[in-house]
């Protein structure tokens, strides 16, 4: 049972994966991915870890996706439908795909990329939580900070970045600002 | 294929009754709220609201739903035929969605069957998370929606719901964070029980943090799901009617479908939340069955969301950005920090 719901997540995953880069419209690209992102979530919860399937859905589906559809529809690449299908980047692609194939291929051939995947029962999953922010906190502290860190110089960039001259006049005569 | 045995089946007939009476309720809940929306705007104006279509006007849910079902569905010329057929679905679905996880209750026991049965569809550990992450997702019927119209009113409408939507879930999970510190769980069932015994051990009388969680989530709410003060995104003075323009009949019943199911969604959250879900507020002699404070509470929710809207005027859109970034988060902030000094 288990095994049949997990095929048809990642069926639909891949297919709308594929979708995503061959759709013609920015729009209906960003859609698709939706749908894999969705589907990434079912299988976390077949890998018995809701917590970062509730996760995935809420930042990835709910904010970075919205994000997303916010910049394709304000930069106006929806209408603008991109004219080369195939153009010169296609021949390393390509390469690189396979190479990324064959070292998936080899590393599920050789066990290293499986795990035992444990009960699937309420005590169990109840526990979830607890156990990933444990971790986070002890474990792996030392890479949390280091991202976190990483966010806070790529949040302070984002505003160097926009920050426009401050001797201009405001175009917003805005309350309150 | 193995052959479940009995109390499996039974078990999986029980939650696809409950999923049909949840749905079939919250499809039937529109049309009363319509009706009582329309009266409360209208006594609040001082005139009579509905009258003529049956006593009080009682009837004129109905005649609405005739004249959408009857109206010609229009779909624009130019418009992505896909998307904007797709569009009302991708907002009514998380909106139903969301009342999987919503308890109503502690478990029963039917009298006859002598079986006990839990008020809840599913009762998840991550509860509060799946209701955050799924509620997130009706913005996207609103963004593709006003996208497909192929109309820039209702363009304009998406791009505004998505920059709204964006701004104030991050003070609404703030306002959530803090239950969860105040209640020591993420299931919706636990932060109930948590605020059991009498009115002082609701989280809004948590003091002083309380109140303003509740104040931050409410304002957050009103903004996620469009409603005035801060519905931009269908701003008629400026935008049309913003992102649902273009739409008619059926499909626009089916966007108005899902803010109604949002508006009680929001009021059952608060309740559950802020004023201590099915728990009495004092304890008392007679019992009461907890169904009937969980009912009262969410009706004065939904009241008071009517109330609201009938008496604030909206916000400009700087406005509304000022509130979202330079107001409740920099609160949001503060009182999370207060908070977590005061549960050390």
């Amino acid at each position: 049972m288990e095994q049949l719901f997990f095929y048809i997540f990642a069926l639909v995953a891949i297919v709308s994966a594929v979708l995503v880069v061959s759709v013609r419209n920015a729009v209906h690209s960003a859609f698709y991915l939706i749908i894999c992102l969705l589907q990434v979530a079912a299988i976390f919860i077949l890998l018995r870890s809701p917590f970062l399937a509730a996760v995935q859905v809420f930042i990835y589906v709910g904010a970075v996706m919205v994000l997303f559809l916010f910049a394709v529809m304000v930069l106006d690449i929806g209408r603008e439908k991109t004219k080369d299908y195939i153009h010169s980047q296609w021949l390393p692609a390509v390469g690189v795909i396979i190479a990324l194939l064959l070292v998936l291929g080899y590393l599920v051939k050789g066990g290293k990329l499986s795990a035992e995947l444990g009960i699937y029962n309420e005590a169990v999953l109840a526990k979830n939580t607890e156990v990933i922010g444990k971790a986070l906190f002890t474990q792996y502290i030392f890479p949390f900070e280091v991202v976190s860190l990483l966010l806070l110089v790529a949040l302070v960039g984002a505003i160097v970045l926009v920050m426009k001259d401050k001797t201009r006049p405001r175009k917003n005569n805005g309350v309150g600002s | 294929m193995m052959i479940p045995d009995i109390s499996t089946i039974l078990e999986v007939v029980l939650i696809a009754v409950k999923v049909v009476v949840v749905t079939m309720i919250l499809f039937g809940l529109p049309l009363p709220l319509t009706w009582l929306e329309r009266k409360v705007a209208g006594h609040i104006q001082v005139r009579l609201g509905p009258w003529r279509v049956g006593p009080h006007g009682l009837l004129q849910p109905f005649a609405d739903m005739i004249k959408l079902l009857m109206k010609e569905d229009i779909v624009p010329d130019r418009a992505d035929k896909f998307l904007f057929t797709i569009a009302p679905l991708l907002a009514m679905v998380p909106a139903f969605a969301v009342f999987v996880a919503i308890p109503f209750g502690e478990n029963i026991v039917i009298p006859v069957i002598n079986k006990e049965v839990s008020l809840y569809i599913s009762d998840m550990n991550v509860g509060i998370l799946y209701i955050l992450a799924i509620s997130g997702l009706g913005v996207y019927g609103i963004i593709l929606g006003g996208w497909a119209s192929n109309s820039k009113y209702s363009l304009i409408g998406g791009l505004r719901s998505s920059a709204q939507m964006i701004s104030y879930e991050i003070s609404i999970s703030f306002a959530v964070i803090g239950v969860v510190m105040l209640s020591n769980s993420l299931s919706l069932v636990d932060i109930v029980r948590s605020q059991g015994g009498s009115l002082l051990q609701w989280n809004f009388f948590y003091l002083p943090v309380g109140p303003v969680w509740c104040a931050i989530f409410i304002i957050g709410s009103l903004a996620e799901i469009n409603r005035i003060p801060f519905d931009l995104p269908e701003d008629e003075g400026t935008l049309g009617a913003g992102f649902h323009t273009e739409y008619s009949g059926m499909k626009f019943a089916l966007f108005m479908l899902a803010e109604y199911v949002a508006m009680v969604s929001v009021s059952v959250l608060t309740v559950i939340l802020f004023f201590g879900g099915w728990n009495s507020p004092v304890p008392l002699p007679i019992p009461i069955p907890p169904i009937f404070w969980f009912v009262a509470k969410v009706a004065f929710f939904i009241y008071f969301f009517m109330w609201v809207r009938f008496t604030l005027p909206r916000y400009r859109y700087d406005q509304l950005m000022t509130i979202g970034w330079k107001i409740l988060i920099p609160v949001s902030l503060v009182t999370i920090l207060i908070t977590g000094f005061m549960r050390i």
